[in-house]
């Protein structure tokens, strides 16, 4: 059974990097090139999924705007993995006022969810692609850092970490050799979901007008574009929305099936 | 009780703090001549210089972070630089609309989540459990915008049961009253509880799940209780810990969840205002509404650990 969901989430998220890897190389028409006089087509065979208000063939637009998905959850979760897990790796190994510090930095990361923070930064430096990436980065960093900690600290306290002491080995080079290959799952299974909710978080500050700027094609702007066109062409809204949340479905599943995959306790117990 | 109470006071005021030394800094000293900023690039030095005076730009940034500060606590939010009115009313008047719609989201979420997850835990690995599961998880991949857009697309288009947007307003003599208001409220706060409820009806059914297990639920059933009796009576306060700890993170993602569906439903509140000042250049406003959402998830994340001191005794007795 799980393994079903995690075959079904690997194709789903295996159509994903297809769509924005092709994207690059072909596309039925340009997502660019407007024809007013095609505008609003319904889906047929010149136009798959048909035509947006300008023109522009709305299956070239969906593949083109899988790459700004990919692009925001590669970086975010970058950002959040890297600093997020690195001070929580840094807490499980100094305890003490160390840990108690990064731990109240991240309670206080909390009080900003990624939307507040991107609101912040679009009203100082302006809306933009960059700025939605930063924003959604900063705000996983307590996430990764909180899991990484608690998965850490259960590694430290297991025996082979004591033998590794007993041997010489520095704290550094135990958390590089020994506690960080023994949570690498958690993170990968972590990095997963928080990747899934990257590509929810770019939608929506995309459909904001703070995300991805014209002309380049993203998913939410499509939204917000075919929301005024609700009457004349209510399909141009279904499309976009269907293509984010076959993405998120697909990398949910596949981040519930590495957990069951990696730690099999953890399906024995659901 | 005391200490665990005066503990978690002091952390509450320690983060609002801190938030309120980001929201200051990212806004006030990172944009460099807010002045500039509101008039253009293009404005003349001179004009520039005294707009700054009269907003008292010109004071050193600490006398300015404690005159605002001081300001927050006795209620006092300066003018907005674009509307010429006290920002407190302009955020007062939006409120009536954004804490209506969050508190109906969260009550829908909270009815929704615990019925979905207990019929699922119920059930566990037969159909019930396996669909009740599967719409919860295609339910948390759908964002909830898209979700308000699918319901406009149905109900007001298809259907034309709701309007497609826009608020009437509480009172009668602006053409509203409480009937009309909650009918504009209610799509938004659908699409914004449905995907929330889809996250919580998980996590319940798998605390559930675990408090199943007890011993002591074993006994309940072995003294004749049945299964619904045992299930509502013992397990569901046991398993309300990890339920109401999501529910408090939840709020945040409600609030930011508020901001975005407002703007579909094209509705008035603290999200439309954020924009609105945004695309003014109206940093005063914009301050003081970010400084506002981020109090209210850390003032409701304090209330949840005081829950739990409510639910759990255990976590009173470890003074936690």
């Amino acid at each position: 059974m799980r393994h079903r969901s995690f075959m079904a989430g690997a194709v789903l998220t295996g159509l994903l990097l297809l769509a924005a890897a092709l994207s690059w190389v072909w596309t039925p028409h340009s997502p660019y090139d407007m024809d007013l006089a095609a505008k609003l087509q319904p889906p047929g065979l010149q136009h798959w999924l048909g035509t947006d208000a300008f023109g522009r063939d709305v299956a070239s637009l969906l593949l083109v705007g899988a790459r700004s998905s990919i692009l925001v959850g590669v970086i975010a979760v970058g950002i959040g993995l890297a600093v997020g897990a690195g001070l929580g790796l840094l807490a499980a190994a100094r305890r003490g006022w160390v840990e108690e510090l990064v731990m109240r930095l991240a309670d206080f990361t909390f009080a900003f969810p990624a939307l507040l923070l991107a609101i912040m930064l679009a009203a100082v430096f302006g809306a933009g692609l960059v700025n939605s990436i930063i924003a959604i980065g900063i705000f996983y960093i307590p996430t990764f850092a909180r899991v990484t900690r608690a998965s850490a600290q259960s590694i430290w306290s297991r025996d082979f970490i004591l033998a590794a002491q007993a041997c010489g080995k520095g704290r550094w080079r135990i958390t590089w050799e020994h506690v960080l290959p023994n949570i690498a799952s958690v993170l990968i299974v972590q990095s997963t979901i928080q990747f899934a909710l990257a590509i929810l978080a770019e939608a929506a500050l995309s459909y904001l007008g703070l995300g991805t700027q014209p002309p380049q094609p993203s998913w939410g702007r499509m939204l917000s574009e075919a929301q005024t066109l609700m009457f004349q062409a209510p399909l141009l809204a279904v499309w976009p929305g269907v293509a984010i949340a076959l993405a998120v479905l697909g990398l949910n599943l596949l981040g519930d099936g590495l957990r069951d995959l990696l730690d099999p306790r953890m399906a024995r117990r659901r | 009780m005391g200490l665990f109470l005066l503990k978690r006071f002091f952390t509450l005021i320690a983060t609002l703090i801190g938030a309120s030394v980001v929201v200051f800094l990212v806004l006030e000293i990172l944009p460099g001549n807010a002045a500039q900023m509101l008039m253009g690039p293009d404005a003349a030095p001179e004009a520039v210089a005294a707009l700054a005076t009269q907003l008292g730009l010109d004071q050193p940034a600490l006398q300015r972070y404690g005159q605002w500060v001081g300001g927050l606590v006795v209620g006092d939010l300066g003018t907005s630089y674009v509307y010429g009115s006290p920002v407190r009313d302009l955020v007062l008047e939006r409120l009536a609309l954004t804490v209506p719609l969050a508190v109906m989201a969260m009550l829908l979420t909270t009815v929704l989540a615990i019925t979905a997850g207990v019929y699922a835990a119920a059930r566990h690995n037969r159909w019930g459990d396996v669909g009740m599961m599967g719409l919860a998880q295609i339910g948390i991949a759908i964002p909830n915008f898209w979700f308000a857009i699918l319901l406009i697309l149905l109900f007001s288009v298809k259907l034309q049961w709701f309007s497609a947007g826009g608020f009437p307003g509480w009172t009668e003599d602006a053409g509203g009253g409480p009937l009309p208001a909650l009918q504009a409220l209610l799509l938004p706060a659908i699409a914004l509880a449905v995907v929330q409820a889809a996250i919580l009806a998980r996590i319940t059914r798998s605390a559930v799940l675990d408090v199943l297990r007890e011993d002591f639920v074993r006994t309940a059933r072995a003294k004749g209780l049945s299964q619904r009796a045992a299930l509502w009576g013992h397990v569901l306060r046991n398993a309300m810990i990890p339920v109401v700890t999501v529910m408090g993170l939840q709020f945040a993602n409600l609030l930011a969840g508020t901001i975005v569906v407002e703007n579909v439903f094209y509705l008035p509140g603290l999200g439309r205002l954020i924009f609105q000042s945004i695309a003014n250049r109206d940093l005063i406003v914009v301050r003081n509404c970010v400084m506002l959402l981020a109090a209210l998830v850390v003032v409701v994340n304090f209330v949840v650990d005081l829950l739990y001191a409510a639910i759990d005794p255990r976590v009173k007795a470890s003074g936690l």
